[in-house]
C-alpha cells in the first residue's frame, strides 16, 4: 500500500515535467522575464535605470522601485539565480519530455513494415489502383523497377494467395529529428555551463607602447588598492610567471592565484603589447573604417606572434582571444606622447622625427627648428570666424600647433593636421609631415577564455541537422498489393508519410506513369 | 538604368498590381488577374535587377570583397528586401495554390512598406560600413533573417484572415483578440504617421532624430490636453473597431479562399520559415556574435527578443504536432508570433538600445 502511494507521487512529478503545459509556462516566464530584461539597461549605471522608472511610474516611487528590482536581481537579471533556474527547469522539463516520448518513437523507427490485410488498404490517404498487362511475376519484376527508379525504394515482397504483396518503408530514422533538435538545446545549454564555470570573460585597456600579463574581470573587485597594485606589479615584473611573481611577494602560488581572483585579475599565463593603434576613417569624413590594433604576444619575454587585429578579426593564444571592443585617450593626455614627423627640407633631405610634447626638431640642410606647442586630437576650423576648434574627444583628426624659428628669431607658426598634408607646406618651402602621435591612446580588448564554445558549436550543428530532419524529411511508407486477373494484374497502392504528404504522392504518381508507359510499350 | 530608376518602377507595379488585383476580385475577369499578375512580376523582376545593381554600386564603391557588399546594411536596404521575399513567397503561393485572391492583400503589404519609406524619409543613400558589419557573415545572417521574417509575414495574413472568417461572435475571445490586436496596429501606425508630420513641420534642425519624437505628436505631448484626446480617441477606435469587425468579414469573405487553405498556408509558412530563421538568425548571428564581440550570447535587446519569436513559434509548431491545435487556436499563436517579429525587426531599433544599432532610423 505505502509502496503504490510513493510510485504514484514519483509518476506525479513526472507528469509535470512532462506535460507540455509545464513548457508552455515556461516558455512565458522566459518570455516575460527577457522582454523585462530588455527594458531595464542591463549593468548599466542605476542612475539611468532610476531615469527610467522615472519616465514609466513616476518621479516619487522610482527610487524605491529602483531598490525593489535590483533586490530581485532585474539589474543583471540574465545572471540571477531565479532566470537561470528558469533555463535548468527548461532543460529539465526537455529532458523529461523526450525521455517520455522516446520509446514510443524508437519501436516506430524500429518497427520493420509488414504485409497489410485487405481492410488496411482501404484507409490510406495516397492510393492509386490500375491494371497492367501480363501475370504477377511479370509485372512484380516491373512495379520493382519503377519504384526504384521514381522512389529510390527496394520493395520486400511476400506471396500471397492471388499474387504477391510488395512493400517498404524509407526515412524511419527521420522521425528522431526532433530530438536531435531537443538535445541539441540541451547541448547548447552544457556548453554554456562550461564556459560559465571553467571560462574567463574580461577586458583589458591596454595602452599603447605598455605590455600587460593579466586581463581584468567585470565582476571582480575592481579596487585600485595598495594590494591591487602590489599583485599587478609583481606579475608584470615576473613577465607573466604567477610562481616567480607569487614567491616576490613571500606567497605561495595558490594563496596568490586565489587573491588575484578576488581582485578580478585573470592571469594570462603569458604577455601581450600593443604596438600601435589606430582608427581608419573613410576618406575625409568622420565615418570610423577600422580600428585597428598591432598586438604582439610575448612567452617568457620572447616575442612569440604578431597580428593586426580588427573587429570581426580576433587574435587566439593559447586559446585565449582578444577582440577589439572600444579604444580611448589616456589620461594625461599629450603630455606623455610622442609625436611623429617626416621632415622634408627645401633640397628633398628627409628625416624623421619623434618629438615630445613641448620639445622641438630641426628640418635636415636648415637652422629652422620647430617647437611644439599644443596639440588637438580632433580640430576644426570654425566656418564664420575662422578659429580652431577641439570638435570631438577622440582622435579623429589629430593636429598640432608648431611654432618655427630660425637663429632664436619666429618666424610662422600654424596647426598641422594628420589629415590634410595641404597644412604640411610651409611657407618658406620645407614641408614637416605629421603622422600622428603614439602612446596617447589605449585599445580596449574583450578578452575571453571558453572552453565551452566548441560544446555550443557542436549543439548548433546538431540543431540545424536536427531542424532539417524534422521539417523537411519524413518517414515514408508503401504497399502494394498485386492481384491475377485472368492475363492481367491488378495493382493497389497505398502509401503514406508523416509529412510533405503531397511530395510523395506525387513521387508516386511518377511511378505509375512509369507502369502506363511499360502497359502502353508492351501492347 | 540604375538601381533607382529600378526601384522607382517596381514601387509604381507594386502599386499597380495592387488596383488591379482588387479590382479582379470584384469583376472576376480572368484577363484581370492575368494583368495583376504580369504587373506583379514586372515589379518583382524590376526589383531584382535593382537590388543587384545597388549591390555592384556598393561593391565598386568600397573596395571590399563582393560578398561583403550585399546592400542589406540598413532599415532603408531591409525593408526594401523584405518587400522582394514577401512578393516572392507570394508568387509562388499563386503558383502552387492557383489562385490570386491573396494578391489583394500582399500587394498592399509591400505598397505599404514602400510608402513607409518614402513617407518617412528615411536615408536611401549607400553609406560605407561600420567596422562590425565588415564580415562575410552579414550577407547570409541578414539575408536568411528576412526569408524567414518573410515567411512570417505571409503566416502573420494567412492566419489573420482566417480569424477574420472564423470568428462568429463580439464576445469570443478569438474576435476580441484580432480586433484588439489589429485596433492597436492601425493606432500606432495613425500616431506615427502624425509624429512624422509635427517632425517635418516643426522641426527644422536635422540633428534631432526622429526617434526621440515617437508619439510625442499624441499620447506622450508636452499638452495634457493633446495627450489626453489621444489616449481617448485610441481607445475610442479600438472599441469602434471591435464593435464593427464583422463588417471586414464580408470582404474577406467574398474571396474565394476556403479556412482550410489558408490555415494549411499559414503552417507550411512557419514550417520552412523557423528552422530558416533558427540557422540563419540565431545560430549564424550567434556565430558572428562570437568572431566580433567574444560573445555568442550576450541578451542583447535584439538577440533576446529574436528568442522570444522563436519562442512563440516553436510554440505554434508544438501545439500544433502535439496537441494538434488548428484553426482559431493556430491563428492567433501565429499572429502573436508576427508581432514579436516586427517588435524585433523595428521596436528594439527605435526603442531599446543595444549593439544591433545598425537598423535605426537616424
Amino acid at each position: 500500500m505505502e509502496k503504490e502511494k510513493k510510485t504514484s507521487f514519483v509518476d506525479r512529478i513526472w507528469d509535470f515535467f512532462a506535460s507540455i503545459k509545464l513548457a508552455i509556462v515556461i516558455f512565458a516566464a522566459l518570455s516575460i522575464t527577457s522582454i523585462i530584461g530588455t527594458v531595464i539597461e542591463q549593468n548599466a549605471d542605476p542612475e539611468r535605470n532610476i531615469k527610467l522608472l522615472a519616465k514609466l511610474f513616476g518621479q516619487s516611487s522610482a527610487p524605491s522601485l529602483f531598490r525593489i528590482f535590483d533586490g530581485l536581481g532585474f539589474m543583471d537579471m540574465y545572471h540571477s539565480w531565479w532566470f537561470v533556474s528558469i533555463l535548468l527547469l527548461f532543460a529539465a522539463n526537455l529532458i523529461i519530455c523526450s525521455m517520455d516520448r522516446l520509446p514510443k518513437i524508437l519501436k516506430m523507427v524500429r518497427e520493420p513494415v509488414k504485409p497489410l490485410s485487405d481492410e488496411h488498404f482501404k484507409g490510406f490517404g495516397i492510393r492509386k489502383e490500375l491494371v497492367l498487362h501480363g501475370g504477377p511475376e511479370k509485372t512484380k519484376a516491373v512495379i520493382s523497377d519503377a519504384a526504384g527508379k521514381a522512389l529510390g525504394f527496394t520493395l520486400n515482397e511476400t506471396k500471397e494467395a492471388h499474387g504477391y504483396q510488395l512493400y517498404a518503408q524509407k526515412g524511419n530514422y527521420t522521425r528522431l529529428g526532433v530530438y536531435i533538435t531537443h538535445f541539441s538545446i540541451l547541448v547548447i545549454l552544457f556548453g554554456a555551463l562550461i564556459g560559465i564555470f571553467f571560462g574567463f570573460k574580461g577586458f583589458l585597456n591596454l595602452p599603447e607602447g605598455k605590455t600587460y600579463a593579466v586581463a581584468f574581470s567585470r565582476m571582480g573587485r575592481m579596487q585600485e588598492t595598495a594590494e591591487f597594485e602590489t599583485i599587478l606589479n609583481a606579475v608584470e615584473a615576473s613577465s607573466g610567471n604567477l610562481s616567480t611573481a607569487a614567491r616576490q611577494l613571500g606567497t605561495d602560488e595558490k594563496t596568490f592565484r586565489a587573491k588575484m581572483q578576488m581582485y578580478g585579475i585573470f592571469p594570462l599565463e603569458f604577455a601581450i603589447r600593443c604596438d600601435e593603434f589606430l582608427v581608419d576613417f573613410y576618406s575625409g569624413s568622420d565615418m570610423p573604417k577600422a580600428y585597428k590594433s598591432w598586438l604582439t604576444v610575448l612567452k617568457d619575454g620572447k616575442e612569440v606572434m604578431k597580428k593586426v587585429i580588427e573587429v570581426n578579426e580576433p587574435l587566439t593564444y593559447e586559446r585565449v582571444t582578444f577582440y577589439q571592443s572600444s579604444y580611448g585617450l589616456l589620461p594625461g593626455g599629450a603630455e606623455n606622447g610622442t609625436f611623429r614627423f617626416r621632415l622634408i627640407s627645401k633640397e628633398g633631405k628627409t628625416e624623421n622625427a619623434n618629438v615630445r610634447f613641448g620639445g622641438s626638431f630641426t628640418v635636415p640642410g636648415t637652422t629652422l627648428s620647430g617647437k611644439i606647442e599644443d596639440f588637438s586630437p580632433a580640430l576644426a576650423l570654425d566656418e564664420r570666424t575662422g578659429r580652431a576648434f577641439t570638435y570631438a574627444e577622440q582622435m579623429n583628426n589629430p593636429a598640432v600647433f608648431v611654432t618655427f624659428s630660425e637663429n632664436g628669431n619666429r618666424k610662422f607658426g600654424g596647426w598641422l593636421l594628420r589629415r590634410y598634408p595641404e597644412t604640411w607646406k610651409l611657407p618658406d618651402g620645407n614641408v614637416v609631415e605629421f603622422h600622428g602621435v603614439w602612446g596617447v591612446q589605449y585599445t580596449g580588448l574583450q578578452v575571453r577564455k571558453d572552453p565551452g564554445v566548441g560544446v555550443v558549436y557542436l549543439g548548433c550543428l546538431a540543431m540545424a541537422a536536427g531542424l532539417f530532419i524534422a521539417f523537411f524529411m519524413s518517414h515514408k511508407k508503401i504497399w502494394i498489393k498485386l492481384i491475377e486477373e485472368k492475363n492481367n494484374t491488378r495493382v493497389i497502392i497505398g502509401a503514406s508519410a508523416n509529412k510533405n504528404r503531397h511530395a510523395f504522392e506525387q513521387k508516386i504518381e511518377k511511378m505509375t506513369a512509369l507502369l502506363n508507359k511499360v502497359k502502353e510499350g508492351g501492347k | 538604368m540604375d538601381s533607382s530608376t529600378l526601384f522607382g518602377i517596381s514601387t509604381v507595379a507594386y502599386i499597380v498590381a495592387m488596383i488591379v488585383y482588387i479590382t479582379y476580385l470584384a469583376f472576376r475577369a480572368p484577363q484581370l488577374g492575368i494583368t495583376a499578375t504580369t504587373v506583379t512580376v514586372i515589379g518583382f523582376v524590376s526589383q531584382t535587377f535593382a537590388i543587384l545593381f545597388r549591390w555592384k554600386e556598393f561593391y565598386e564603391m568600397s573596395n571590399m570583397g563582393i560578398l561583403r557588399a550585399a546592400p542589406f546594411t540598413n532599415l532603408y536596404e531591409s525593408l526594401v528586401f523584405f518587400v522582394w521575399c514577401l512578393i516572392l513567397g507570394y508568387l509562388i503561393i499563386e503558383f502552387k495554390y492557383r489562385n490570386r485572391s491573396f494578391g489583394a492583400f500582399v500587394t498592399p503589404v509591400a505598397g505599404l512598406a514602400l510608402a513607409f519609406i518614402d513617407l518617412t524619409g528615411m536615408d536611401k543613400g549607400i553609406h560605407p560600413l561600420v567596422p562590425a558589419l565588415q564580415s562575410n557573415w552579414l550577407l547570409v545572417h541578414v539575408l536568411m533573417s528576412f526569408i524567414a521574417y518573410s515567411t512570417f509575414a505571409l503566416a502573420f495574413s494567412t492566419g489573420l484572415m482566417y480569424l477574420i472568417l472564423k470568428t462568429e461572435k463580439r464576445s469570443e475571445p478569438s474576435y476580441i483578440f484580432w480586433t484588439i490586436t489589429t485596433g492597436i496596429f492601425i493606432v500606432l501606425l495613425v500616431a506615427m504617421g502624425l509624429d512624422y508630420l509635427s517632425f517635418k513641420v516643426l522641426i527644422k534642425n536635422p540633428d534631432v532624430l526622429i526617434k526621440s519624437f515617437l508619439f510625442k505628436a499624441s499620447f506622450f505631448s508636452h499638452s495634457p490636453v493633446v495627450s489626453v484626446l489621444s489616449w481617448i480617441a485610441a481607445v475610442v477606435f479600438i472599441f469602434m473597431f471591435w464593435r464593427y469587425g464583422h463588417l471586414l468579414k464580408k470582404i474577406v469573405g467574398a474571396f474565394p479562399l476556403s479556412p482550410e487553405i489558408l490555415d494549411d498556408i499559414t503552417y507550411k509558412s512557419i514550417a520552412i520559415g523557423f528552422p530558416i530563421f533558427t540557422l540563419g538568425g540565431l545560430i549564424f548571428g550567434a556565430i558572428w556574435a562570437d568572431q566580433a564581440w567574444g560573445v555568442y550570447w550576450s541578451w542583447d535587446p535584439k538577440e533576446t527578443w529574436s528568442l522570444i519569436s522563436w519562442f512563440a513559434y516553436a510554440f505554434y509548431l508544438h501545439s500544433r504536432l502535439l496537441r494538434g491545435w488548428r484553426g482559431n487556436k493556430a491563428a492567433v499563436v501565429a499572429v502573436v508570433g508576427f508581432v514579436m517579429v516586427i517588435f524585433t525587426y523595428l521596436g528594439v531599433n527605435l526603442l531599446l538600445s543595444g549593439l544591433h544599432s545598425y537598423g535605426g532610423m537616424e
